[in-house]
């Protein structure tokens, strides 16, 4: 029933963030991007604009293509139509390396950390091109002091909440003009959910631009500056977060409304 | 600023694996069996020897497949070269290996090894650029190309080096023995044994103490997202290739002075003791292949002492049991995703 109020919303259809750009060329943008995974056909035709110095929320139901967004941004997956660019620069084609050298960072869904490393080890890999910040470090340890806990420890040693932390910790140890943030709260606690909501709002302060995907509504209310709504691979509904916040009839049309449930 | 750590990591089970004490273990129950005290000091450096000299040719391999998954059944082709080419240079010294000095022979012996894991290296590169590259993510064409590609180097060194087996005596300096009493300690396998444990900590050194071991470690573990900190893990390959090639380069001219004879299908024969180690060890794990090439090489030379008939198959005695114990190996690396 709320798949079919998608489809009828009035604000749904092809269309794009623009208006929150203030006018100023997006960060990223994607545009009728397509992705395939084997013989599916997952990305159809996706367009996105992520303007520069927020947080912007990609939402969407399970399935949606939201992980698939970013891995083709991040060139895990390859376009195969459409076109990304990034600072005026065409990714597409590139290699995932070169991808995160144009200073894009990626916490992925499985969040990826090397558990058979140190938590220390996974920082040192983290910080690709030199020695790590004193000061950057000082300040994630003093966000998350359980890394600096088990500091020494294997890190596949750490609880889910934890390794979240250390995935997050591992994107942000060198300033990167890009987040990628894939549903960060995935099967946490509430307590920790607070921890890393406070994580993301200081990393905001310090101007960083950030795509999430976040399951947990109350989180992504509470950061989020613009909102993308994907669905079957395509972008439904593109806005300010404040307007969808309000709008509990957008809400339900667009999400279907069981997300506060099923986080 | 430091963090300040205050705790020493009491937990992952690795920390109290009881893996490593295997090898004391079965030393101390073929003491038992063996009986006589000098019989099993003699038979113990011998599996030692063997098992370093396996290592060596080995540990490249399971890296190879834990960071690639690539499986170089081909591998056997690097250890042929380099016992050729360090025999040739061997020769080229004789006067050398002729010489009663240890310190000539010894300078032969390493710069033949030297040229042996140079050649091998810079084999391995080629093989990897041309045989390898087009076959990443497919098992079954690996397999069927790369022995297709060790058959075709076989058949090169007999055009080179003509179908006959080699001799190739020890150097005066390296034969006989240390005699401690009754307790007999053949030089060379010192040697092997020295060599060995060498290898193994500037491997393990490098593969914990170093930027590039861990971008190794980490690529075994998982590869994409390595790619994902911006590191491009395809160079990081090709040099695990190299340096793994021109090891098992090293181990053939260490295993060809062992056996003091080389032919070309040494590498072929040797590999299945290889594999049997790389898949006891657990695959992409150098320190279970270090720990699984020690236990082949016990197993084997207590075996020929104690049942000379069942000898043959005690390593694949060996790695039933173990697999029954542990699927995976002894020491699995963590794979990731
Ligand atoms: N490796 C894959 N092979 C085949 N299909 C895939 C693969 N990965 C994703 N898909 C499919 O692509 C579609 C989009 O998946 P994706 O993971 O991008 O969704 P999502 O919006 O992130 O969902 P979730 O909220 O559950 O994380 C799904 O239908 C999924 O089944
Ligand atoms: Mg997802």
């Amino acid at each position: 029933m709320s798949r079919t109020a998608t489809e009828t919303s009035p604000r749904t259809g092809h269309q794009t963030a623009s208006h929150t750009t203030n006018g100023r060329p997006p960060l990223l943008r994607l545009s009728g991007v397509h992705t395939h995974i084997a013989q599916y056909h997952i990305l159809q035709g996706v367009d996105l604009e992520i303007p520069e110095g927020g947080l912007t929320m990609l939402l969407g139901r399970n399935g949606a293509g939201k992980t698939t967004t970013m891995r083709t941004i991040m060139g895990l997956w390859k376009v195969s139509a459409g076109e990304i660019t990034f600072a005026g620069d065409r990714l597409n084609g590139l290699k995932t390396p070169d991808i995160a050298r144009k200073s894009i960072a990626h916490v992925p869904e499985t969040m990826g950390i090397f558990g058979g490393l140190t938590v220390r080890e996974n920082m040192v890999l983290a910080a690709r091109t030199g020695p790590m910040d004193e000061d950057r470090l000082r300040w994630i340890l003093d966000l998350f002091p359980s890394l600096e806990k088990f500091w020494n420890a294997p890190a596949g040693a750490l609880s889910g909440g934890q390794k979240q932390m250390l995935a997050i910790a591992r994107a942000v140890i060198e300033p990167a003009r890009l987040l990628l943030i894939d549903e960060p709260t995935k099967g946490l606690a509430p307590a920790i959910v607070g921890a890393l909501t406070e994580a993301i709002r200081q990393l905001k302060g310090f101007g960083a631009t950030i795509l999430m995907v976040e399951q947990n509504f109350a989180m992504a209310k509470a950061v989020g500056d613009t909102v993308a709504v994907m669905d079957s691979g395509r972008i439904v509904h593109a806005g300010s977060m404040a307007d969808l916040a309000e709008d509990t009839a957008l809400q339900e049309g667009l999400l279907g409304f069981s997300m506060e449930m099923h986080q | 600023m430091k963090p300040a750590i205050s705790i020493p990591t009491p937990f992952g089970p690795w920390r109290l694996s009881p893996v490593p004490l295997l090898v004391p273990a079965l030393m101390v129950v073929a003491l038992v069996l063996v009986g006589s005290p000098s019989t099993w000091v003699t038979l113990t450096l011998a599996g030692l020897a063997m098992g370093m000299m396996i290592f060596i040719m080995a540990s490249g391999l399971t890296l190879v497949f834990g960071l690639m998954d690539v499986l170089n059944f081909g591998h056997g082709a690097f250890i042929s070269l380099g016992a050729f080419i360090g025999v040739t240079i061997m020769t080229a010294l004789s006067p050398w290996m002729d010489s009663l000095s240890l310190a000539a022979n010894l300078g032969a012996i390493g710069l033949g090894a030297l040229v042996a894991m140079v050649v091998a290296g810079g084999f391995g590169y080629l093989f990897e650029r041309t045989i390898i590259r087009p076959v990443y993510g497919d098992h079954l064409k690996q397999i069927l190309i790369t022995m297709g590609g060790m058959i075709v180097v076989e058949q090169v060194i007999y055009v080179f080096w003509g179908p006959d087996a080699i001799p190739i005596p020890r150097p005066d300096s390296l034969k006989g023995a240390f005699a401690f009493g009754d307790v007999v300690l053949e030089k060379y396998r010192v040697l092997a044994v020295v060599v060995g444990l060498v290898i193994f900590a500037a491997m393990s050194l490098t593969l914990k103490r170093t930027k590039i071991g861990l971008l190794v470690r980490a690529g075994v573990e998982n590869g994409e997202m390595v790619e994902t900190l911006g590191y491009r893990i395809g160079a990081l390959f090709i040099a695990v290739f190299v340096v793994g090639s021109a090891l098992a380069g090293l181990g053939g001219v260490m295993w060809g002075l062992y056996q003091e004879v080389i032919t070309a299908p040494m590498g072929m024969s040797v590999m299945i003791l290889i594999f049997i180690v790389v898949i006891i060890g657990g695959l992409g794990s150098v320190e279970g292949c270090f720990l699984g090439a020690l236990l082949v090489g016990l197993m084997n030379n207590y075996a020929a002492y104690l049942a000379p008939k069942v000898a043959l198959g005690s390593s694949i005695l060996l790695m039933v049991a173990i697999l029954m114990w542990r699927p995976e190996g002894l020491l699995p690396a963590a794979k990731g995703r």
